[in-house]
């Protein structure tokens, strides 16, 4: 099924709305990729619902992605999104300092974003203002560190017993 | 009545209890391991008598870090971690991570490798809703029809096996397209699959259909309307039951779906009847796919050209530099990969199951985050079984076809 949007006309009128909070904008496969401040994350995310002539009102996955390198927005926080009825997909990006990684919580948009934020800060440490029940979902509770973070490599640092430098790793 | 509750470290509602002679509300641990659940995951449930009030889940009793275990695997390495996830379709999980790399390096895959992939996932989502729906019955106390089916689930597994080696941990297919072309006997299996099948499972559609134990057990029980379950980003089976028709094969389809005609079936009330018999239509659609896939089967090849990605023959690694080359870079994730971000999905055997995948051009994924749609669906289990029996919480549970594996990741 074609998508009866277009990406640019998607675009002009994400620009035309929220201007200056529209930070660039890229279309990797044909998805049109959006990135916005964090602060207004969390009302794109909202107009996008509500906009009639848009109706993206499913969203399908959240998440994050560490970019240790980032100075000053070393974490960023994807959103995809679907519109149903017109069969247009589109990502929306919030990158975040990794001191204060917070951002409006979207759960009173959708209730699926209860667990998908749940899960993002269990790996991330993602804070999200106004989240019901912020907590732990998959890890155990009393874990002290985000394990999805770069800086955890996935073996134990410390052990000498292995080299794997001729594998590539 | 306002007294901390031992399991769940809050006060409890305060709600006087109707139902019982003494007016207490009792705490019920459904789970981690209890046989209805079906998986290890816990529910705290709070009931009045025989009705739940409240219930508050506990998941990640098995995570096992597959996000954090692809950010070191080679791509190719990854496909066995995916099996993982629903472990009751395995293929379409496989290849869904085999097309997302795919549409990340751009390989140009033949026809005929989009068609037997469709004859093996379409095979994959009837085992998955063959064990979802016998389940069902089981969980209202039929259990003759799970031993009719499962006989034939087992033959949907001697299938794969013929083609991949392995059953219910499949790693099938490879990236570019499979690694040996279907054999005659998987082909003399599959017609023999075709020809058995409908019967045994017109029976075991007869036992259960409409039987009227199995009605009165099933219909309203854990119902969701469509806007709810929109509100719960639920996909596939549970949120045709609710009566949204979104399919992925025919919204964004893959690998060549968009040329097999199937009906999308919907159902109204979103509750266990209408999603057992939405499982029971998709099955008969997926035999309607399978017989278009091997009446169509195209000519060709069953792999596409992409030295980078698909191992070479055997016997070609032995008696050629350069296939030893391909080897030995495959093997030791050496290969170039593209910069890119791709999101690619399936419909699963529970719904869209999708790919966020971020390369940095190095041998493993930056960054790989799996749409779970199990993970996601299930957050609505409290809301769908609130007022309701604990025994149709329990039919609920399996009706939603919740499966561990897939959401805990």
């Amino acid at each position: 099924m074609k998508s009866k949007l277009e990406n640019n006309a998607v675009l002009e009128l994400l620009n035309g709305k929220f201007g200056e909070n529209i930070k660039s904008s890229e279309q990797p496969f044909d998805l049109l990729t959006v990135e916005v401040t964090s602060e207004s994350a969390h009302e794109v995310v909202s107009w996008l619902k509500s906009e009639p002539s848009l109706a993206i009102s499913f969203l399908t996955n959240l998440g994050a992605v560490h970019y240790p390198d980032n100075q000053g927005r070393e974490i960023a926080v994807v959103y995809h999104l679907h519109s149903l009825i017109n069969n247009f997909r589109i990502r929306l990006k919030a990158y975040l300092p990794i001191e204060n990684p917070e951002i409006k919580s979207i759960t009173d948009i959708y209730i699926a974003a209860n667990w998908m934020e749940r899960e993002t800060y269990d790996f991330y440490g993602v804070q999200f203002a106004g989240h019901p029940n912020l907590k732990r979902i998959l890890n155990e509770d009393s874990m002290d560190y985000f394990p999805m973070r770069k800086e955890y490599h996935m073996e134990d640092a410390t052990r000498e017993d292995k080299d794997d430098r001729f594998f590539g790793r | 009545m306002s007294q901390i509750d031992q399991h769940t470290g809050k006060e409890s509602s305060g709600i006087v209890a109707r139902d019982t002679i003494d007016g207490e509300i009792a705490t019920l641990n459904l789970g981690p391991t209890h046989p209805a659940t079906h998986g290890i995951f816990q529910n705290v449930l709070q009931v009045d008598g025989e009705k739940i009030l409240s219930s508050e889940q506990t998941v990640g009793y098995i995570h096992r870090a597959f996000e954090k275990l692809a950010e070191r695997r080679p791509y190719n390495q990854i496909t066995p971690i995916t099996d993982r996830l629903n472990y009751c379709s395995s293929p379409i999980n496989n290849m869904g991570w085999e097309m997302t790399v795919e549409k990340l390096i751009g390989a140009e895959i033949p026809k005929r490798v989009d068609y037997m992939r469709v004859i093996i996932m379409e095979l994959a989502r009837i085992a998955d809703h063959l064990v979802c729906n016998s389940v069902v019955g089981v969980d209202t106390g039929a259990l003759t029809g799970f031993t009719y089916v499962f006989q034939e689930r087992e033959k949907i597994y001697e299938l794969f096996e013929e083609v991949c080696g392995s059953r219910l941990t499949t790693n099938i297919g490879r990236i570019g397209g499979f690694e040996r072309d279907f054999s005659d006997e998987f082909y003399k299996k599959l017609d023999n699959f075709l020809k058995t099948f409908p019967k045994v499972f017109n029976e075991f559609d007869s036992l259960l259909s409409r039987n009227r134990i199995f009605m009165d057990r099933t219909i309203g029980a854990g119902p969701i309307s469509a806007e709810r379950a929109l509100e719960y980003s639920f996909t596939g089976p549970n949120l045709r039951a609710a009566g949204v028709d979104y399919d992925v094969r025919v919204m964004n389809p893959y690998s060549s779906y968009e040329d097999f005609d199937f009906i999308v079936p919907v159902g109204t009330q979103g509750d266990t009847y209408d999603r057992f018999q939405v499982r029971q239509e998709e099955i008969r659609q997926s035999l309607l796919i399978i017989e278009q896939a091997l009446k169509n089967m195209p000519e060709g090849s069953y792999k596409a050209d992409v030295p980078d990605f698909y191992l070479p023959p055997k016997e070609d690694v032995y008696n050629n530099m350069e296939a030893l080359i391909y080897h030995f870079k495959i093997v030791m994730g050496e290969t170039p990969i593209p910069v890119g971000e791709v999101y690619h999905s399936v419909e699963g055997g529970n719904g869209e199951l999708g790919f966020y995948l971020i390369s940095d051009g190095g041998r493993s994924p930056y960054r790989l985050q799996f749409r779970r749609p199990c993970f996601i669906y299930y957050q609505a289990y409290p809301e769908m079984i609130t007022g309701s029996n604990i025994s149709d919480a329990v039919l609920t549970m399996s009706s939603m076809n919740v499966i561990a594996g897939e959401l805990d990741a």
